[in-house]
């Protein structure tokens, strides 16, 4: 979706998923799923719960292998990849439940979203010597720029449990953003904050796609939140896509209408 | 640089741009600011300020600024805002700080009545409140900010970053290097240096002049008096618009030459403070009050060894400390149980306080609790109250060191002349008064008397030692009407502020002028009384329903009571005992228009506001509904309601004994 004002949101295409069917058991998760991702745009996934939004995340993220389809990404396409594989291309995800070193402080939460891009091994950064020292040196530059990023200065050195949830949303971000990543995963950003906690998060959310180009794929519940800032909604009901559009396409979709309304028969 | 008293003649001849560019040639590597940016304080030195401060000029000039225009200053402290304002003044204009968490709305009225054209301002927060009330300030030619992030977007005629704003002045100063230094040197002392718009309790803000001379002369007597160097260390985190942090961190830095600190955030204050260790510190007595609170609380959570220990240390603290700090006479063994303290509690805690290098700490602004005064002093902080206000350039009275009391404000300062209007009023001769207020001559001829005299609107007297004290406002000293004390003095601020030194008690707001007896509305503070619930076991679901709770009502009971049983003992004061009170539903807020932003009470504004509320303490009444509009952080509006109890306090027989 080009963005007619500035131009700037190009379409190409970096994720493509086609034909996406995963079951467990007997379970169908999701059913022949299809859609795209393009550059630099916000692309949202909504459901009502159990519609198969995590799992959808989960299989783009490599934690679950889907039965049936493939993924392509900047023109790779796979049917299954490994984790690593993943974050190694340069996808970075936040999660629902959180999942932060808990008695670890914030810039230690942050700097293990750096592992990935650290060369040195364990003994060389155990003694901290050369170019370990160096390295280390560099990716805690950039965690500070995180910091400042996402204006959490004054927690540098608190662990990271005894933070308020919204604060501990922002240091899960703050991790996937240590990653570099060209596409950002994000699985409920939003969920269990207040008013404020959330248009903070919102303004963060805009303001990675801005200033660092990144794409962005989120699940959200919340509509406001959804039509907002997305650029691209994907609605998903019983693992089955049944709305792809803009926020306006899909509100005034009937599927869509009647999944989250109910139907009058 | 210490001891000798200024000669006349430097102050004379001197601006603040000058003052720079000498401390730019004398000391060319000394460190002048330091900002905390991306975790590490960084070092502007006073060469490093020249250059900048010249691009700066450079690029105003460009853009068309003239000798006398404003230009208006918004954030937080930054170096970058800093060298604008010299920029500003070596080009002859005069810079306006506008405190930076005013609603837009608020800047309309100093943008028009000041006809400015040039705003600098921190970020994309102020340039949206900037260009909200831009078809009101039709005049506003250029905004230039200091952070980009969020405004790459922003195509709005005249909006310009601040690096832009130094590139083009590089280019200026490349054509034509003397530029700067002819614009520094066409400006005299007398001229006007900045403007300060007061908060005012009652309609319009005034704006406030200052000339170079009456900033500088002031900034030299508090350096005079208090031996200040250019080794201090400052850090400058109160708003920029607030004269008090002005004559700090920029009329007193550039006299003294010493180092501010800007703090990365609102939110590190407290571990930059740690971090720099100021030398010299200023802050309002709320600032004090919460260190002290999160002292407090900490320590009541502490395990039950320390918790004794810093008791015993803190009760021997009380009574030797503040005679030591005095350099009073104290018995040898009470001086090595100090010590002792000193060495396992007091310096540990002035560590984690960040006052561990501190020579000389100022608060002002308000009255200050004689618990929290006594509680800095006896750890060893040197804390002093002064007086002033931004009509005098801050520095009227100062309490020298050994002489600082709770209830004084000190003595009058070298320059000052201090005198009492028959009604009592407080009248100040100092060559740091104001110039004028801005296109207001009829506030000026009220404030200023034709023999230079100044109205300072404070009642107050000077006591046997020579310190001056003050009672309240001199136009909210009023007398109760009928009743028991007919007639009887009635100093609201002096009952409010004897209700605040209660950690529970946020805010009080007395009534009582025109009545036959005193009655108040009480904000509780929602840290303290949430902490003293919890430890009761005491659920609660949020600010109004705590404040609800009939266990609060008689915990601040206790606390009103305490207050009138000490009025009592006042022949005086005796009428002012509180008799009934209620416990408000919301906090005052300044957003709601019922503080200023220096957060002091707008008290007839509230009164208007809550009228049934005063009916109904006034009337006997045993509860109130009442329904309020409120304004939320993010500028929405909405209304709270609540039935609000009040209940009624034990007021004491009036003692003989005379305070």
């Amino acid at each position: 979706m080009a963005d007619p004002e500035t131009g700037r949101k190009s379409g190409d295409v970096i994720l493509d998923i086609k034909n996406i069917s995963l079951s467990f058991g007997g379970v169908k998760a999701l059913t022949d799923i299809s859609f795209n991702v393009r550059e630099h745009e916000i692309r949202a996934i909504i459901g009502p719960n159990g519609a198969g939004k995590s799992s959808m995340l989960n299989c783009i993220n490599g934690v679950y292998a889907p039965q049936q389809g493939s993924i392509t990404f900047r023109g790779q396409t796979f049917s299954h990849m490994s984790r690593r594989q993943v974050a190694e291309m340069g996808v970075a995800r936040t999660f629902q439940n959180l999942a932060l070193f808990k008695g670890m402080n914030v810039i230690d939460n942050i700097m293990s979203g750096r592992n990935l891009k650290m060369k040195s091994n364990l003994f060389q950064q155990a003694i901290r010597w050369g170019a370990a020292q160096r390295e280390e040196e560099e990716h805690r530059a950039f965690v500070e720029h995180i910091i400042d990023f996402l204006e959490i200065q004054a927690y540098r050195k608190t662990p990271v449990g005894r933070l308020p949830y919204g604060l501990q949303k922002r240091v899960d971000l703050g991790r996937a953003l240590a990653m570099e990543p060209q596409v950002l995963l994000l699985d409920e950003p939003m969920a269990g904050m207040n008013v404020e906690e959330k248009q903070d998060m919102c303004r963060f959310v805009l303001d990675v796609n801005d200033e660092f180009a990144t794409t962005i794929v989120l699940i959200e519940h919340d509509m406001g939140v959804v039509m907002d800032i997305s650029d691209r909604v994907v609605v998903l009901d019983y693992g089955k896509k049944i709305g792809d559009g803009t926020p306006d396409e899909v509100r005034s979709n009937p599927d869509v209408i009647s999944a989250y309304l109910g139907t009058s028969h | 640089m210490l001891g000798p008293v200024l000669p006349k003649e430097w102050l004379v001849q001197t601006t603040f741009p000058r003052l720079m560019l000498d401390h730019a040639k004398a000391r060319p590597d000394a460190a002048a600011l330091r900002e905390k940016s991306y975790g590490i304080w960084q070092t502007t030195t006073w060469a490093q300020l020249e250059t900048l401060v010249r691009r700066m000029a450079g690029g105003l000039a460009e853009a068309g600024v003239r000798r006398g225009e404003h230009v208006v200053v918004v954030g937080d402290n930054r170096p970058r805002l800093y060298a604008g304002m010299l920029a500003a003044q070596a080009l002859g204009a005069v810079p306006i700080p506008l405190y930076e968490d005013a609603a837009a709305a608020e800047f309309v009225f100093p943008i028009r009545n000041a006809e400015v054209r040039w705003a600098l301002v921190e970020n994309q927060e102020q340039v949206d409140k900037l260009l909200e009330i831009r078809d009101q300030c039709p005049q506003l030619q250029r905004i230039w900010y200091d952070d980009p992030r969020g405004l790459r977007k922003y195509e709005e005629p005249g909006l310009q970053s601040i690096d832009a704003l130094v590139e083009a002045g590089a280019a200026r100063v490349q054509r034509d290097a003397g530029f700067f230094d002819a614009e520094v040197a066409k400006a005299d002392p007398q001229d006007v240096a900045a403007m300060f718009f007061t908060s005012g309790t009652t309609g319009n803000p005034k704006g406030v002049v200052h000339t170079h001379f009456s900033l500088l002369d002031r900034a030299a007597a508090g350096q005079v008096f208090d031996k200040l160097t250019a080794q201090e260390e400052v850090l400058a985190y109160m708003p920029l618009a607030w004269i008090g942090q002005n004559i700090f961190s920029y009329a007193q830095w550039l006299a003294c030459g010493y180092v501010v600190n800007c703090p990365e955030s609102a939110a590190t204050v407290t571990i930059d403070l740690k971090e720099v260790g100021p030398t010299y510190y200023f802050a309002p007595p709320r600032v004090f009050e919460g260190l002290l609170t999160s002292v407090m609380i900490r320590m009541e959570d502490a395990g039950a060894f320390k918790r004794k220990l810093f008791h015993a240390c803190m009760a021997v603290a009380r009574r030797v400390g503040p005679d030591l700090l005095d350099g009073k006479p104290v018995a040898l063994l009470d001086r090595i149980r100090w010590k002792l303290g000193d060495w396992a509690i007091f310096g540990p805690l002035r560590n984690s306080l960040g006052f561990s290098r501190v020579r000389v700490a100022y608060t002002a602004g308000e009255a200050i609790g004689p618990d929290l005064f006594t509680f800095y002093r006896s750890i060893g902080v040197n804390l002093k109250q002064l007086y002033g206000s931004t009509e005098t350039a801050v520095f009227v009275c100062l309490q020298p060191d050994h002489e600082a009391r709770a209830d004084t404000v000190g003595v009058p300062v070298q320059g000052v002349q201090i005198k009492l209007a028959d009604n009592g009023e407080i009248m100040i001769k100092s060559p740091g008064l104001l110039k004028a207020y801005y296109k207001n001559d009829a506030a000026t001829a009220e404030v200023l008397t034709a023999d230079g005299w100044y109205h300072s609107g404070d009642a107050g007297f000077i006591d046997d030692s020579g310190h001056l004290k003050i009672i309240d406002r001199h136009k909210d000293v009023g007398r109760l009407a009928g009743g028991a004390h007919d007639g009887a003095l009635f100093a609201p601020k002096y009952v409010e502020n004897k209700l605040k030194f209660f950690p529970y008690i946020k805010e009080a707001v007395a009534f009582g002028n025109g009545r036959d007896r005193v009655c108040a509305f009480i904000n509780i503070d929602m840290e303290a009384v949430g902490n003293w619930a919890e430890k009761r076991n005491l659920g609660y679901a949020g600010y109004m329903d705590l404040a609800g709770k009939p266990e609060v009502y008689e915990l601040i009971r206790g606390c009103v009571e305490q207050v009138n049983a000490d009025l009592a003992h006042d022949v005086l004061l005796a009428g002012s005992q509180v008799t009934r009170f209620l416990v408000l539903h919301k906090e005052l807020d300044a957003d709601d228009g019922e503080m200023t932003r220096t957060r002091k009470v707008k008290r007839g504004f509230i009164s208007d506001r809550y009228a049934v509320l005063v009916d109904a303490l006034y009337g006997g009444k045993a509860e109130q509904f009442i329904e309020t509009a409120v304004t939320f952080e993010d500028g929405r509006s909405g209304s709270v309601s609540a039935t609000l109890k009040i209940a009624d306090a034990k007021t004491f027989a009036a003692t003989k004994k005379a305070a």
